[in-house]
C-alpha cells in the first residue's frame, strides 16, 4: 500500500509517495536525500537517527512517516545558519572534540539542543542522563559532555 | 613567527561536515539504478544444506536476482582469504578450511550467509530474501573452544578433525618450568577474556559497481584499508586485474579492527553487480551486524608467574585457548599468537617467559583484531597476574611494579621483542599523582561510612604498535608487506594535497598529518589538505590498525616532505643562483645560508611548474614526491592506569568512581585528539570489563544479538576521566612517535578488575563483572 506523506522538512515543504511502512528515518534519507540522519541500529538504543519534531528530540527509526504528517521535522542539515555558520551547539561539538568518526554525530546534536533548550545551565550529571538514548563508541562520551554542558551556555547566552 | 603546530590543540578540519550532516559514509552512497542486497543467513549453527529454493523470492516485488553458494563455485569466485600462516609448535602450517562467500553445503555458525537476494529497494530485498526457502539438516554444534577440542566434539571441518587450526608456542618451555620449580612464590590465575561484539556505530556497507563501457569496478565500503581489501579481494577470490578495481572507503563510522577485514559481503556485491549490470548496495542492520562483524577476543586462560622472595619476577607460564570462531577472518590467526604472546613481558624484566596457544574452531561468528587485537588479553594476564601476586605477598602493587621494571633501553624481551624507549617510573609515579593515590585510605573510609565498598586498582600496559617491519612480520607469518605510502603533491601556488595510505575513520588524520605537513613545510595548516580512502587517488597504502598510523603512515608522509625539500633546495640554488649545499630550508623558506638571498617555499613551487628559468639539465619539472616508509621496529607505547570503584553491596552495581591514565605515546602532535583517543579507548575497557559481552547458548544461538542484550557503555555507566602524558620519543621513527589508538582498551580491563577484586576482596571475578555477577561475589563471600 502506498501512501502520500507531507511534512515541513528544514522549513521547506516537502512530500512523496512512499510505501505505508516506511519509516520517516527512511523517508529523509532515501526519498529527501538528507543522509545525514543516520541509523545505527534496530532497536531504537542507538540514538543515531534523532531529529527534532515539532520541537522535540525523537528517534526517527521508531515511527513510520505517515505519523509525521503535517509535522514540523528538522534534521542535522537545517542546524546551521543559512551562511554555514554553525549552531552554538554544533560549535560547542568543535570546539570540545565531542565527535571522532561524526556517525552518531547528528543524533547527538539533536538530542542535545531539545535538552540545552530546557537546561541551560545542565550539570554534568544531568548531561550523561540526557544521554541515556544515545550511544557512541568513539569518544567515552567524555568530550561529548564537555560540548553539551558548553553548547547549552552558549545557546543561552546568544538568546 | 607562528606558533608551532606540532604539540597544539587545533580544532579538526573534518568535523564541519560531520556537525551539519554532510558526511558521506557508504550508505549515504547513491549511485544510478542502484539495486539491493539482503542475505539470507543461517538460523542454525551447524547444519547440512540439504536444498536451497528461490521459486518464491523469484516472484517477490521488485526482485532483481538471488546467487547462492553453487552460483558462486560454479563462477569460480574464490573463499576468502587468511593474511597471516600460523606455523604450529611441530613445524606444520595451521590448518586453513575453505570460507566460501555462500555457503557451500553447510552452514557453520548463526548468520553465516547461504544466498543473496537483490531486489529494487531494501525493504523489498528483504521481503524476497524471506521467501527463500533452505531446507536444513541441523548437525550438533560446539561453541567453546575447550569443549572443541575434546574428543568426540563436533567437527566444523574435514581437514581439521579435532577443530584446532594450530598449537602455537613462543618462549623456552625448559627454562620456565625449571624457574617455577625453584621459585619462592607462584601466582595463579584461570580467567576468560570475555568474547566482545566491536559495534562501531556505523554498521558495515557494501555498494559494488561495474562499468561495461569500462569494464571497470567500483566498491564503495565501510573500511579501514581499501587497498588491502582491494588487494584480497582481486588476487585471492575474484580473480580481477587490479587495476581494474577502485575500492573507495568514504567517511567511515568506526572500525576498531571489525572494518579490517575482507568481507562476504563486499565480494558478493562486487560480483553481483557485474552479473546485474547495476549497482548493488548491501548496508548491515545490528541484528546482522552482531553475527556477522568479526568478534573480538575469546580466550580461555591460565596464567602463572614465578616470584623469588624479594618479590622478583622469575617467570611466566601461560596457557590459552582461543576461539577463531567458524572460519579463519583475515587476520585471525595472528592475534592469540604473535599480538599476544609478544607482550606478555610487560613492563617487566621478566627473564623468561612460555605461552602455548591453542586455537579451536567452533559453531560461532569468526573471530578476528578487535581495538587492542591480543595486546588488552596480553595486559590482562600480566596486570592480573601482577596485582594478585602484590596482594598475596602483601606488597603494594605499585611497589612491586617498580620492583620489576625494566629500566634499562634497548631492552630485549624473552618473548622476540626489543623494546626501543620508555620511562615506565614516569608514567606510574605521575599516575600515582594524578590519581591522588595517597587520599584513597581516606575515600575508602568516607565511602564505608556510607555503607559502600571501595577498590583501587593498577594497570601498567605495554602494546607493540607501529606494525611492522616487514622481513620480521614475514618471517614470522604476515602474507603481506607492513610498510605505509605517501605522497606530496605541490601545487603551483604552494599548496599542498598529500595523500596517504593510512585510513582515517574517527581518529583525525586530516588534521593530525596536516600539522605534521604544516609545522615541517612551513605553511599554514589551511594551505594543506590530507586525502585517503580511496584506491584511484591513494598511491598505495597498508590501512589503519594496531596504532600505526602516525607512526608508520606519518612516517611516510615525513620521508616524502624530505624529498620536496631536498628538490626544492635544487631549484632554489640555481634560483639563487649558489651550491645546493648552501641552501637552508626554515618554516617556508629557501635561503643561502649567512645571506639575506632567499626564495619563499611557493615561489619554488612556482618555479617547478613554470620552469623558464629551471636547471632542465639535472632536474624534471613539478614538486611532487612519494615515499614508502617500511619500519625498522615495531613502536612501544606505555602507560600506568589507576581505576577506583565503588560498589553498592546491596545491588552489587559498581560505579567507576575515579579512572587516571597516564600514557607515553611518545611525541604528541594533537593532544586534543589523543586525549579524544584515550577517552573512548578507555570506555570501550570498561565495556569489556564491567557490561559487554557475547553469550552463545549451547545450541549456539547468539543470546546478545542486539543492543538490548549486549550491554555498549552509556553516557552514565563512565566518568569523567583523568588523563595526561609523559613523553620518551621514539627512537627509530623522525617524529618521535608510537600511537595512541587502542591503549585505553589495553589497560582498562585489568584496571577495573584489579579495583574491583580489590573492593570485593576476592582473588578473581569474571568479565563482564554485571551487578549480578558482582552481587553473587559478594553473597558468595558472606556465605
Amino acid at each position: 500500500m502506498s501512501v502520500k506523506v507531507s511534512m515541513k522538512v528544514n522549513g521547506k515543504p516537502a512530500s512523496a509517495e512512499v510505501e505505508a511502512r516506511t519509516l520517516l528515518v527512511t523517508f529523509i534519507r532515501e526519498n529527501l536525500r538528507l543522509t545525514g540522519t543516520h541509523v545505527g541500529c534496530d532497536t531504537a538504543q542507538c540514538g543515531a537517527c534523532t531529529v527534532l519534531m515539532n520541537g522535540k528530540a525523537i528517534k526517527s527509526c521508531s515511527i513510520v512517516a505517515m505519523q509525521a504528517e503535517g509535522a514540523d521535522i528538522l534534521t542535522i542539515e537545517g542546524v546551521a545558519k543559512a551562511d554555514g555558520t554553525l549552531h552554538p551547539m554544533q560549535q560547542a561539538f568543535k570546539d570540545n572534540h565531542g565527535l571522532q568518526c561524526g556517525f552518531c554525530t547528528p543524533g547527538m546534536v539533536m538530542n542535545a539542543l531539545d535538552f540545552a533548550a530546557a537546561n541551560p545551565n545542565p550539570t554534568e550529571k544531568e548531561v550523561r542522563e540526557a544521554l541515556e538514548g544515545n550511544l557512541c563508541r568513539c569518544t567515552g562520551y567524555h568530550n561529548i559532555v564537555k560540548s553539551i554542558m558548553a553548547g547549552a551556555r552558549a545557546m543561552a547566552a546568544s538568546k | 613567527m607562528t606558533a608551532p603546530l606540532i604539540g597544539a590543540r587545533i580544532a579538526r578540519k573534518e568535523d564541519y561536515r560531520f556537525l551539519t550532516g554532510a558526511g558521506q559514509y557508504t550508505d549515504d552512497v547513491a549511485l544510478p539504478n542502484q539495486a539491493y542486497a539482503a542475505f539470507v543467513r543461517s538460523p542454525h549453527a551447524h547444519a547440512n544444506i540439504r536444498a536451497i529454493d528461490t521459486g518464491a523470492a523469484r516472484s517477490s516485488p521488485g526482485f532483481v536476482g538471488v546467487y547462492t553458494g553453487a552460483d558462486l563455485a560454479a563462477a569460480k569466485v574464490g573463499t576468502l582469504p587468511c593474511g597471516w600462516l600460523i606455523t604450529d609448535i611441530a613445524g606444520k602450517p595451521m590448518k586453513e578450511p575453505p570460507h566460501p562467500c555462500l555457503a557451500q553445503g553447510k552452514v557453520r555458525y548463526v548468520g553465516d550467509p547461504v544466498a543473496v537476494v537483490i531486489a529494487d529497494t531494501p525493504q523489498r530485498a528483504r521481503d524476497a530474501a524471506e521467501r527463500v526457502e533452505v531446507d536444513y539438516e541441523v548437525l550438533p554444534a560446539v561453541v567453546d573452544a575447550v569443549k572443541a577440542r575434546e574428543k568426540g566434539a563436533p567437527v566444523l571441518h574435514e581437514i581439521a578433525p579435532d577443530n584446532t587450526c594450530y598449537v602455537w608456542a613462543l618462549g623456552d618451555k625448559g627454562a620456565v618450568d625449571a624457574a617455577f620449580a625453584s621459585a619462592a612464590h607462584v601466582t595463579r590465575l584461570e580467567f576468560v577474556n570475555n568474547r566482545l561484539a566491536p559495534n562501531a556505530i556505523e554498521p558495515r556497507s557494501a555498494l559494488g559497481a561495474y562499468s561495461r563501457a569500462a569494464d571497470e569496478y567500483t566498491l564503495y565500503v565501510a573500511n579501514q584499508n581499501p587497498h588491502v581489501e582491494r588487494l584480497l579481494m582481486t588476487a585471492f577470490v575474484l580473480g580481477l586485474p587490479e587495476h581494474k578495481v577502485r575500492v573507495v572507503a568514504p567517511d567511515v563510522g568506526g572500525g576498531f579492527g571489525s572494518k579490517i577485514y575482507l568481507y562476504n559481503e563486499d565480494v558478493v556485491v562486487t560480483w553481483a553487480a557485474r552479473q546485474l549490470n547495476r549497482p548493488v548496495k548491501w548496508t548491515s542492520d545490528r541484528a546482522e551486524a552482531f553475527v556477522s562483524d568479526a568478534h573480538g577476543r575469546d580466550h580461555v586462560t591460565v596464567a602463572e608467574l614465578a616470584l623469588d622472595r624479594d618479590g622478583k619476577f622469575l617467570a611466566m607460564r601461560v596457557r590459552t585457548t582461543a576461539n577463531l570462531g567458524a572460519y579463519l577472518s583475515t587476520f585471525a590467526s595472528a592475534v592469540p599468537t604473535i599480538l599476544y604472546a609478544t607482550l606478555l613481558a610487560g613492563q617487566y624484566t621478566t627473564p623468561v617467559i612460555y605461552c602455548e596457544v591453542a586455537a579451536a574452531f567452533t559453531n560461532t561468528t569468526p573471530v578476528d583484531a578487535y581495538r587492542g587485537a591480543g595486546r588488552p588479553e596480553a595486559t590482562y594476564v600480566v596486570e592480573r597476574l601482577v596485582e594478585t601476586a602484590a596482594r598475596e605477598l602483601k606488597l603494594d602493587p605499585a611497589e612491586l611494579r617498580r620492583r620489576n621494571f625494566i629500566r634499562k633501553f634497548p631492552y630485549q624481551t624473552p618473548v622476540a621483542l626489543q623494546y626501543d624507549t620508555g620511562d615506565y617510573e614516569a608514567t606510574l609515579a605521575a599516575a600515582n599523582e594524578l590519581a591522588d593515590v595517597k587520599g584513597y585510605a581516606a575515600r575508602k573510609d568516607e565511602s564505608a561510612r556510607r555503607g559502600k565498598l571501595r577498590g583501587l586498582g593498577y594497570a601498567a600496559y605495554i602494546e607493540a604498535c607501529g606494525i611492522a617491519p616487514s622481513a620480521v612480520a614475514g618471517a614470522l607469518g604476515a602474507r603481506a608487506g607492513l610498510f605505509e605510502a605517501g605522497e606530496i603533491r605541490v601545487h603551483p601556488t604552494g599548496t599542498v594535497t598529500v595523500f596517504t595510505g593510512s585510513h582515517s575513520h574517527g581518529q583525525g588524520h586530516e588534521t593530525t598529518f596536516a600539522q605534521v605537513v604544516a609545522e615541517r613545510l612551513g605553511l599554514p595548516i589551511e594551505n594543506v589538505e590530507i586525502v585517503h580512502g580511496d584506491t584511484s587517488k591513494v598511491l598505495f597504502g597498508m590501512g589503519t590498525y594496531g596504532s600505526r598510523s602516525i607512526a608508520v603512515g606519518g612516517t611516510a608522509i615525513m620521508k616524502a616532505l624530505d624529498k620536496v625539500i631536498a628538490k626544492g633546495k635544487k631549484i632554489a640554488a640555481h634560483l639563487l643562483e649558489a651550491s645546493e649545499a648552501d641552501i637552508e630550508y626554515d618554516r617556508g623558506i629557501f635561503k643561502v645560508a649567512g645571506t639575506d638571498r632567499k626564495k619563499a617555499f611557493g615561489e619554488i613551487a612556482f618555479a617547478a611548474y613554470v620552469p623558464h628559468n629551471y636547471p632542465h639539465d639535472k632536474l624534471e619539472p613539478g614538486l611532487n614526491e612519494n615515499a614508502f616508509y617500511d619500519p625498522s621496529n615495531f613502536t612501544f607505547p606505555a602507560g600506568t592506569y589507576v581505576c577506583e570503584v565503588e560498589v553498592d553491596r546491596d545491588t552489587g552495581q559498581v560505579s567507576i568512581d575515579r579512572f587516571t591514565a597516564v600514557d607515553d605515546f611518545g611525541k604528541v602532535i594533537n593532544p586534543m585528539i589523543v586525549e579524544g583517543q584515550v577517552h573512548g579507548g578507555l570506555t570501550q575497557g570498561i565495556g569489556q570489563a564491567l557490561t559487554e559481552g557475547c553469550r552463545y547458548d549451547a545450541n549456539g544461538q547468539l543470546l546478545t544479538g542486539s543492543l538490548m542484550d549486549y550491554c555498549l557503555p552509556r553516557a552514565g555507566d563512565v566518568p569523567s576521566f583523568k588523563v595526561d602524558t609523559r613523553e620518551t620519543p621514539c627512537t627509530h621513527n623522525p617524529l618521535g612517535v608510537k600511537g595512541c589508538g587502542e591503549a585505553g582498551a589495553i589497560g582498562a580491563p585489568a584496571a577495573v578488575i584489579n579495583a574491583l577484586t580489590d573492593a570485593l576482596g576476592v582473588k578473581d571475578l569474571p568479565m563482564p563483572a554485571t551487578a549480578h555477577t558482582v552481587w553473587r561475589a559478594l553473597q558468595k563471600k558472606a556465605a
